[in-house]
């Protein structure tokens, strides 16, 4: 599948404007990821092709990074944070709801490809434990209803991803 | 939120959102650096910041001056100012909150930086929860653009200086000045050991400075109202400044607060942060985030500073404040810190690979009541074995282990004659969270199929 012109000349750009092509590595995947839902193979071709880089050099910072997805996940990735201030707040409980409530397994995503649940490190918003950050947006003082209103909002305003074939 | 005390970085706090360019400039800001560029020498400005005493607010506490002094005299080349916003550490939010008050004071004590050290390029390094301080960063550097503050030729002089935001994609040892150069390289973040300091070959092998993003945002004030000043701000002798307290945990008023260095923490927490919620008594205090020690409630008198801190056995760390109660178990908050570390370990040595799985398998017997008297000692010769680890990551995820044995060593024996946790949590899972009833796609450590409960 052939990426839009667009996102092509988007990481050319990308790519000139950084002092070295490698630089732009966690940027492009970024963008590939976005377009793609995860960093499939062919996501991973292109970055290898774009930036000069070996698929091995980029399957390094791919697999080894927290928020890079080197397999398929849901269109809302929840980030709930575990760290020790969460935990405190029952985060574990926290946690389970999501998982019953969704019909996940941790790290697991839903059948309508909506939603995977990840347990995460501390994402620095402690003063409002528990917490969970869903594409890049802080949810705060987690409770059982809190997260139902959360996933309700979330369900009427989705659009559908470009998926790797 | 009203304090109580001076309030140099969170002056503009009051205004409830980020400060705008008008509104920080209506209230001194970049007058600092109006009086230095073209009017001061770069090695006048690192006077002054030597003489300001001003410590390195991400943990270390390393005199930022000296730091800077560390690039060679004389060299020819592109210099780098990259400033850590990684801020990965539990507990940790302050320099979040920071730069939704007044973007243009971190941006502005860049350029003072930048221009201490001559460097062309300054990049922001931010982890991937805070997007929205990336993109709040990158929208108030265009707007300094704008004003001829970034850019070339800046205020008609010949310094020439940028911003650039790199987005990490998230993961704890880049918090760490060598892993983060790597991480900006797009290289594997993994930690260098030895050889030159960042200060003489870091990113792309050229002298690069790398500070928090608090310290930085120290500069303008220092600069404009002089080190003597800024040593007035803390309370006691030797320290210098104000400091951001994230507090968080059990206590009435979870924030973050900007109080004078050397401030006891029992004045942190019951004068500002609200005391104890009602029913709870404090038990243990994380004076400066998940790395830095379990502190019992005696001693909470001790001053919030550096130097006070290492004299106490303490760190003062990011100065990262978490309140646990009579109700909290300790050996369950420690095993979260360490499956903490032992998730984001970057693995590249063995006291941090293997010794913090192993530990975490000893603290998980002791909480779900299969502990034995032999544990202890294991866990806490491991510990000690993992202080001679790679980098600073280990040592650190050690500190709270060894805290626990040596403060509340009563609270872990109780778990052994109980055999469970006498604060009723249920045992943790031995091998991770529980499975589903599907393979687990992606995700923390997956269990066998062989050992799946289900």
């Amino acid at each position: 599948m052939a990426l839009p012109d667009a996102l092509v000349s988007d990481l050319k750009r990308m790519i000139a404007q950084a002092e070295h092509p490698r630089e732009a590595a966690v940027d492009v995947m970024y963008a590939l990821q976005r377009h793609y839902g995860y960093l499939c193979d062919e996501a991973m071709h292109y970055a290898s092709t774009l930036l000069g880089m070996t698929t091995l050099e980029l399957e390094s910072l791919a697999t080894f990074y927290d928020y890079l997805y080197r397999r398929p996940v849901g269109h809302y990735v929840i980030h709930v944070c575990d760290s020790v201030v969460c935990w405190m707040f029952h985060q574990d409980s926290i946690f389970d709801y999501l998982c019953r409530t969704l019909g996940v397994p941790p790290g697991g995503t839903t059948d309508d490809g909506l939603f995977t649940v990840l347990p995460s490190a501390c994402i620095g918003n402690c003063h409002n434990a528990p917490t969970m950050l869903i594409n890049g947006r802080f949810y705060n003082k987690l409770t059982p209803e809190r997260i139902d209103a959360v996933l309700r909002e979330l369900r009427e305003t989705t659009e559908e991803p470009v998926r790797c074939k | 939120m009203q304090v109580d005390a001076p309030q140099v970085l969170f002056k503009n706090r009051h205004l409830g959102r980020p400060a705008t360019f008008d509104e920080y400039r209506a209230g001194g800001g970049y007058e600092a650096l109006y009086a230095t560029i073209g009017k001061r020498t770069p090695e006048e400005v690192l006077d002054i910041v030597l003489a300001s005493d001003l410590r390195g607010r991400g943990g270390a506490g390393f005199p930022a001056g000296r730091k800077w002094q560390g690039i060679p005299a004389g060299y020819v080349g592109p210099r780098y100012v990259v400033v850590n916003t990684d801020e990965m550490e539990p507990g940790t939010f302050k320099d979040r909150v920071l730069v939704n008050v007044d973007p243009h004071l971190v941006i502005e004590g860049i350029l003072l930086c930048a221009y201490a050290v001559s460097a062309t390029l300054g990049v922001c390094f931010i982890r991937p929860s805070y997007e929205s301080d990336a993109v709040l960063l990158e929208r108030e550097t265009q707007v300094a653009r704008e004003k001829g503050l970034l850019g070339k030729n800046i205020l008609g002089t010949d310094f020439s200086f940028d911003i650039h935001v790199h987005r990490s994609a998230g993961r704890y040892i880049c918090g760490e000045a060598s892993a983060q150069i790597k991480a900006i390289s797009g290289l594997r973040p993994n930690p260098r050991k030895g050889g030159p300091r960042t200060s003489v070959k870091g990113l792309w092998d050229c002298p690069t400075i790398v500070n928090n993003l608090e310290t930085l945002a120290n500069l303008p004030g220092i600069v404009r109202n002089g080190a003597d000043w800024f040593k007035s701000l803390a309370r006691t002798p030797g320290s210098a400044g104000t400091k951001l307290f994230s507090v968080s945990g059990r206590i009435a008023k979870p924030d973050c607060y900007e109080l004078p260095m050397g401030i006891p923490l029992r004045e942190i927490l019951f004068e500002h942060a609200g005391g104890m919620p009602p029913g709870r008594t404090i038990k243990a205090v994380i004076p400066g985030g998940a790395s830095t020690p379990f502190m019992p409630e005696r001693l909470l008198d001790l001053p919030m500073d550096f130097d006070s801190m290492k004299k106490a056995g303490q760190r003062l760390g990011t100065a990262s404040i978490m309140v646990f109660d009579q109700n909290t178990c300790l050996v369950g908050a420690t095993l979260n810190l360490i499956e903490f570390f032992t998730r984001e370990s970057c693995g590249w040595c063995t006291p941090c690979r293997e010794g913090l799985p192993y530990v975490r398998h000893l603290l998980r017997l002791i909480e779900s009541g299969e502990g034995r008297e032999e544990h202890i000692g294991m866990i806490r010769d491991m510990a000690k074995v993992m202080q001679s680890a790679y980098c600073a990551f280990a040592p650190g995820a050690a500190e709270p282990i060894l805290s626990l044995l040596t403060h509340f060593e009563a609270e872990v024996r109780e778990h052994l004659h109980q055999h469970k946790c006498p604060f009723g949590n249920p045992p943790p899972a031995l091998h991770g969270k529980a499975c589903g009833t599907r393979p687990i796609a992606f995700g923390p450590t997956p269990c066998p199929e062989d050992q799946c409960p289900i």
